[in-house]
């Protein structure tokens, strides 16, 4: 069992979690992603961590309620258990110095495009970042980005905050302004990630984005994450998750994410009418194995 | 009825033993079970297993023993359930084999100890498969993990990667010598390929967390979410976390695409993922889990491979209620590596076998749905490195067969998370890890190394044989410090 140290909302549906991992937290490098599973009958999902402090043993994760497993972690709280951590996963981000890179973080991509945005800062690059969310209070790790970006540019959809469009539109004001851009770095849904490949494919821009699709094991056993790069199978486990945007099949993405809408859609109108009887399956659960290893939450 | 314990414990004169048939297994119903995870065979009853055991013809050079890979005492074990003795009958196979239950489920006992044996020659084997179900299994309703004894503890560290057949065997023979033992394991569930890939039906989870709590209370100490190669390296395991000697059991571990056009369709999973879904995450009891599964009712649904993989894969289509049920298999089945009961009980439960067929391209509805495969019909030609007779495509012999699900068993690779972080560490041109046939060392010091992760795909009792062998030069490496 993994222990939640602390759990706040950052934005409406948006939750971070420090969680104790000590033997994640000593391995995890940017771009690396955790797997978790939050009780006995839960599924397995992957979530990429967002820093992690050696020091302490802890991780950070930010987590968007999408469907029920989403939805039950985000209604857990500070000194709640997960049952099952396992990490890090996947190849950490190249990270080497290439002159000016434009990080782009889309809605909660943001959290996974930070880690990678700070340790390309600390490699000696000049770090545009764009991040952006739906309206102004989905605008999540502004301060942080700021910290680690020579430059940054916010936008939400709707112009509630900061400037109205996508953060698609500030890349093309970019590369139009000819400003030099060495490589582009983009975290967010799947079609403002496609919109990105689509933008630099052309400009010949060196393009990496950061993947989600479906996974079990993580560790390259199952074959459930593969994509098509290049026409050939990868697994976004073990290959990815981070991959040449350039390269990536992205009707095959999204026609595989899809897999399982219905079963998805149906776990989530359950979800609404158990929360609350899920909840104390989780902390039932939690308490058992506490009591079992001897010691209280 | 219950024999006395004498000398020759066995009622049944010699000649007549070959005289009684080979008592059947209890199994569930074919028609019932084909809608239903629940296990198919039944086990013996105390009578059943007795009469099956007086059957032992009690050779004095027992080749049932010898074709063994751990060596289990067949004959002596066989003969102490003649007398009644089922305790200890249990025990005798413990020295050997410290999963008797799951051998005596899963093992490929034509290939084994029932090819070896003697009867086999005139009438039917001995059912020694059966009978060490049946001493497991009572064995397991029968002890006291309390009065288990704990060897004394030499102070020595091991650490074992993977919680396998091969990890698990090395596991319990080294706690026995008193060694300090600690098993990794990347998932969340403990049992390696006996929890993700062998089905419920074949293999009660139940049986094996028994096993696994047989061992905690022999010593072992277990530790899941660890995935050696990310979580922790061997390096560090051995120079941070103190371990004097590591045994690498992770399996072969990385599925075998086929390579042909469609794979990428919804639809078409590798037998690993299908498997993992059904049998760790439980998909087939959605929603109450929350693994989803898609809706195989009333569907056309194939396994592509010939192996127990494929035979699980299919069987579990069914249980989730495919339509039709369709193993293609690009040899005849004189060549299929399963074991022969479950073909048996396969063809009982109405899956259809497609011999000397192969999938050439997966068809899509147009939407990314897998809807048909292309197929083409094989003949046998000369053999092949392995021994069998190469199958060869028949020109012009294509067709479609519709087809909504497609699982693909055909092998797996060598997964190379460990290979391509330990420094030191030998590999074959295939990524297998180099180790040595007798002693399963490998090329770097105090790290050892079985199964398939060094064989490829092989079997649980193979895997298990190398735990032995392992266990045995670890403990000989300890305690001598020469390598």
């Amino acid at each position: 069992m993994f222990k939640i140290l602390h759990a706040e909302f950052i934005a409406p549906g948006i939750k971070r979690f420090v969680i104790e991992a000590p033997r994640i937290a000593r391995k995890q490098k940017p771009g690396q992603f955790v797997i978790l599973r939050i009780y006995e009958e839960g599924e397995r999902i992957p979530i990429t961590i967002e820093k992690s402090d050696p020091e302490r043993g802890t991780i950070n994760i930010v987590v968007q309620s999408v469907g029920k497993t989403t939805h039950l972690l985000n209604a857990l709280e500070t000194s709640d258990h997960i049952r099952d951590v396992v990490g890090p996963l996947g190849k950490p981000s190249e990270i080497e110095k290439v002159g000016t890179a434009v990080v782009m973080g889309g809605g909660v991509g943001t959290a996974m495009a930070y880690p990678t945005a700070a340790a390309l800062k600390r490699a000696g690059n000049r770090v545009i970042s764009i991040i952006g969310a739906r309206s102004k209070d989905l605008v999540i790790l502004e301060r942080e980005m700021r910290e680690v970006s020579d430059e940054l540019l916010v936008t939400t959809d709707d112009g509630t905050y900061a400037d109205k469009g996508f953060v698609t539109d500030k890349l093309r004001q970019l590369i139009d302004s000819d400003t030099r851009i060495d490589l582009v770095l983009a975290v967010g849904p799947i079609p403002m990630m496609r919109a990105v490949a689509d933008m630099t494919r052309k400009e010949n821009i060196r393009t990496i984005v950061s993947l989600n699709p479906i996974m079990i094991d993580g560790t390259g056993m199952c074959g459930g994450c593969r994509v098509l790069i290049d026409g050939k199978s990868q697994f976004a486990c073990v290959d990815g998750p981070e991959f040449d945007a350039s390269r990536i099949d992205f009707a095959v993405l999204v026609q595989r994410n899809a897999m399982y809408r219905a079963a998805e859609q149906k776990s989530m109108e359950d979800f609404e009418r158990e929360r609350d009887s899920l909840l104390a399956k989780v902390h039932s659960e939690e308490e058992a194995e506490c009591a079992l290893q001897g010691g209280g939450k | 009825m219950s024999p006395t314990a004498t000398k020759s414990p066995n009622p049944v004169p010699i000649k007549e033993r070959m005289k009684v048939p080979r008592q059947a297994m209890r199994e569930q119903d074919p028609l019932l079970r084909a809608h239903n995870f629940k296990e198919v065979n039944l086990g013996y009853s105390e009578e059943l297993a007795r009469r099956e055991a007086q059957r032992c013809l009690e050779c004095a050079k027992p080749t049932c023993i010898t074709t063994c890979p751990v060596s289990v005492k067949v004959k002596d074990f066989v003969e102490l359930i003649v007398a009644g003795d089922y305790m200890g009958a249990a025990a005798k196979i413990r020295e050997d084999n410290v999963l008797p239950a799951i051998t005596g489920r899963v093992c490929p006992q034509e290939d084994h100890c029932e090819g070896g044996c003697l009867m086999g020659k005139k009438v039917q084997p001995l059912g020694i498969g059966y009978l060490e179900r049946f001493a497991a299994d009572y064995e397991q309703r029968h002890m006291d993990l309390s009065q288990i004894r704990r060897a004394e503890r030499t102070g020595k560290k091991v650490a074992i990667v993977g919680s396998g057949p091969s990890g698990l065997t090395a596991a319990g023979d080294l706690v026995q010598k008193g060694h300090q033992v600690r098993v990794f394991e990347a998932l969340h569930e403990l049992g390696g390929v006996l929890v993700y890939g062998i089905p419920e039906f074949r293999l009660p989870k139940q049986i094996i967390r028994e096993q696994i709590d047989y061992m905690r209370a022999m010593g072992v100490e277990f530790e899941t979410n660890v995935v050696v190669g990310k979580t922790v390296t061997i390096d560090e395991l051995m120079l941070e976390e103190g371990y004097d000697a590591v045994f690498i059991g992770t399996g072969a571990g990385a599925p075998q695409f086929m390579g042909i056009p469609g794979e990428h369709l919804n639809g078409v999973y590798s037998a690993n993922e299908f498997l993992t879904r059904i049998n760790l995450m439980h998909a087939y009891e959605f929603p109450a889990y929350d693994e989803p599964m898609l809706d195989f009712r009333g569907k056309p649904v194939a396994v592509i491979g010939g192996g127990n993989t494929a035979l699980d894969a299919i069987r579990s289509a069914l249980r989730l209620g495919a339509g039709k049920a369709y193993v293609l298999y690009r040899r005849s089945e004189a060549e299929m590596p399963a074991r022969i009961e479950e073909v048996k009980h396969a063809k009982q439960e109405g899956i259809e076998f497609h011999m000397l067929t192969a999938p050439v391209e997966f068809l899509s509805d147009g939407k990314g749905w897998l809807n048909a495969a292309r197929c083409i019909r094989m003949q046998l030609g000369e053999p092949d490195a392995s021994g069998r007779r190469r199958p060869v495509p028949i020109e012009g012999s294509e067709f479609e067969l519709p087809l909504s699900i497609a699982v693909i068993a055909i092998g797996t690779n060598a997964n190379p998370l460990i290979q391509t972080t330990t420094p030191g560490l030998a590999t074959n041109k295939r990524n297998y890890i180099e180790a040595d046939v007798e002693t399963q060392r490998t090329s770097k010091k105090g790290v050892f190394a079985g199964g398939d992760i060094v064989t490829g795909s092989a079997t649980v009792i193979l895997a298990m044989g190398a735990g032995r062998r392992a266990a045995k030069s670890i403990h000989e490496y300890l305690t001598t410090g020469s390598w």
